[in-house]
């Protein structure tokens, strides 16, 4: 009995130690990030500057919310990920409403249809021919348009909707409610939990975004913060740029100017997250068990 | 005919929801399907993907003549055998971790920390590498120099490459591939903890023998589809994370077709990759799918 408590305890010392190791493993390169983008030059120089930052300094982020393209990025990313955020959900309510009515005819082949898609695309190359070829190259709708429905988050959707007792819909069918009256005042106001979830990942998707970017947006008007933040801190514009200004604003390391815009970028995602986090949890799980 | 009509007006609606997300899938992802027939014409952007002319399977032999291609292939193939053998096992150890925390509260906030790398865009985490890495003034190398170590190039030397690129995988899936598995863990019946424990078993041996083969039917299933997607990689990471100076090793199958389409403008040969690599990851996928029914019968089609 003895020997087996104590081996117990050992384990769960071990256990503590290996998951708090992880823990600070995730964490870290945040709290390394934020402490170069707060710090003064000389610890950052010297390499002194690990999770804790040294002489506070916050003249980084001045100079990045001085930066008028900067902040153009931040304002162009918020609005587009609203907007696609808004219209992929009417889009994907749209499809996956209709698609649990086992009783609709086509059902079947508007389903197969849509997952097709899950397992064969046409390849980057012709999806930029498309988007040349409807002029919306440098347009925002060329980042909204080609993603307005991911099938899996649909079905997702579909699963949810599936499990709201029938006996609702019925009973307002039996008062007149149409299709539509039924789906906005019945189904979605029990459907908060899986629209916040999608919600969510939509948007996460498309603040994130990158790729397409990088393929359809070449008018700097344009940018949204993930392209921009990649011409500062993979090319070395930023060096240039601060030797052209030259002395006569405080000296701030490009390192220091990289991990600012950096934490500036995470920010919102950073606020948003614990709010949300409750439902997406609950969101994958329905998504994940479906079999 | 009547029965036609009292259907449709039954079901308009549900139609009329249909029809923009229809022509969606239609537009945008059978669109550039149909753009695929690109791989087989010599195509001219003026003359537009019907116009262009036909030309068998030129762009296909061509591009199997070339070395580039199989570097690309072969790195797709690398990257992600060992992206499973790294980043496969990881979050299945946290999760089983994760489940023998017994503070709710302690559990609550790791889960929290641990999901985060998710949400942190590819160009992000590629900035934090960097900051981090490099051999001037990352701070992993200053302190490995505090501990008398040289300076190891993470980023310049292609060998070296491969592990930051598998360590920033790491980080960035484990803790949200924990939630599926944690989900599977709070099916397994409860009682057989306690028979466990009346028969004398630690916490280790509980673990061992009744939580993991608890969980091993999602494990099987996720192994088999991520086999499935052996050689579909993302674009993100390996353009990111990658550079010229490991490019003998960065560049894969997404990267290539980028660079060869759009920065150099060879239209067929771009798309002709892409095809070939949509084709045989379908096949790859399918087959995943066969296998997976088969051991498991717990599919995903």
């Amino acid at each position: 009995m003895n020997a087996a408590s104590r081996g117990n305890r050992l384990f769960d010392v071990v256990l503590y130690v290996l998951l708090f190791i992880s823990l600070v493993a995730c964490l870290a390169p945040f709290l390394h990030i934020v402490s170069i983008s707060m710090s003064s030059n000389k610890p950052i120089l010297s390499g002194q500057v690990t999770i804790f930052p040294m002489e506070l300094n916050f003249s980084a982020y001045s100079r990045v919310l001085a930066d008028p393209t900067m902040l153009r990025s931040l304002w162009f990313s918020a609005y587009l990920t609203v907007i696609f955020t808004v219209f992929c959900m009417v889009m994907t309510i749209l499809a996956a409403y209709p698609l649990t009515k086992k009783e609709l005819k086509g059902r079947r082949f508007v389903m197969y249809l849509i997952v097709f898609t899950m397992f064969f695309s046409g390849g980057i190359i012709p999806e930029y021919i498309l988007i040349k070829q409807l002029h919306l190259l440098n347009s925002m709708w060329s980042l909204v348009l080609p993603l307005l429905v991911n099938p899996f988050y649909m079905i997702i959707m579909m699963t949810f909707f599936q499990n709201i007792p029938k006996s609702l819909e019925e009973s307002a069918e039996l008062d007149g409610s149409s299709h539509f009256g039924t789906l906005v005042r019945i189904i979605l106001p029990l459907s908060m939990p899986v629209i916040a979830t999608l919600s969510l990942f939509y948007a996460v998707n498309r603040w994130n975004g990158f790729m397409d970017t990088l393929f359809y947006i070449t008018d700097p008007n344009l940018y949204p913060l993930q392209l921009k933040l990649y011409q500062m801190v993979m090319n070395s514009m930023m060096t240039d740029q601060m030797q052209m200004e030259g002395a006569q604003i405080i000296q701030v390391l490009p390192e220091s100017l990289k991990a600012a815009s950096i934490v500036f970028a995470t920010l919102p995602i950073l606020i948003v997250y614990p709010w949300l986090q409750r439902y997406f949890v609950s969101g994958i799980m329905l998504g994940s068990v479906k079999g | 005919m009547r029965n036609i009509n009292v259907y449709l007006h039954r079901y308009w609606q549900l139609y009329a929801m249909l029809v923009l997300p229809v022509a969606y899938f239609v537009v945008f992802r059978y669109g550039p399907m149909y753009g695929v027939t690109i791989a087989f014409k010599d195509f001219n952007l003026f003359q537009g993907v019907s116009q262009s002319p036909w030309v068998g399977f030129d762009v296909f032999k061509q591009i199997f003549k070339m070395d580039a291609f199989y570097l690309a292939l072969r790195n797709t193939f690398m990257l992600n055998f060992l992206d499973l053998v790294f980043s496969f096992p990881a979050p299945i150890l946290l999760a089983l971790m994760l489940n023998e925390i017994r503070s709710v509260l302690y559990k609550k906030i790791s889960q929290t920390i641990l999901y985060l790398p998710h949400f942190i865009s590819w160009v992000i985490i590629g900035g934090i590498v960097y900051q981090a890495f490099s051999t001037s003034s990352g701070i992993v190398n200053t302190l490995l120099g505090k501990i008398g170590v040289a300076p190891i190039p993470f980023l310049s030397d292609k060998y070296y490459w491969i592990f930051t690129y598998l360590g920033t995988g790491v980080w960035q899936s484990a803790g949200w591939g924990t939630i599926i598995y944690l989900a599977a863990l709070t099916a397994i019946n409860k009682e057989l903890y306690e028979a466990a424990e009346v028969d004398g078993a630690g916490r280790f041996k509980k673990m061992w023998h009744i939580t993991l083969p608890g969980i091993k039917s999602t494990i099987v299933v996720l192994l088999v589809l991520k086999l499935g997607e052996m050689v579909q990689i993302g674009f993100e990471r390996p353009f990111v994370i990658g550079n010229v100076t490991v490019k003998e090793f960065s560049e894969v199958l997404s990267t290539f077709v980028y660079k060869v389409g759009l920065q150099t403008g060879e239209y067929s040969v771009a798309t002709a990759v892409g095809f070939f690599q949509a084709v045989v990851g379908l096949v790859f996928i399918l087959t995943a799918n066969y296998i997976a029914k088969k051991t498991t019968d717990e599919g995903i089609l």
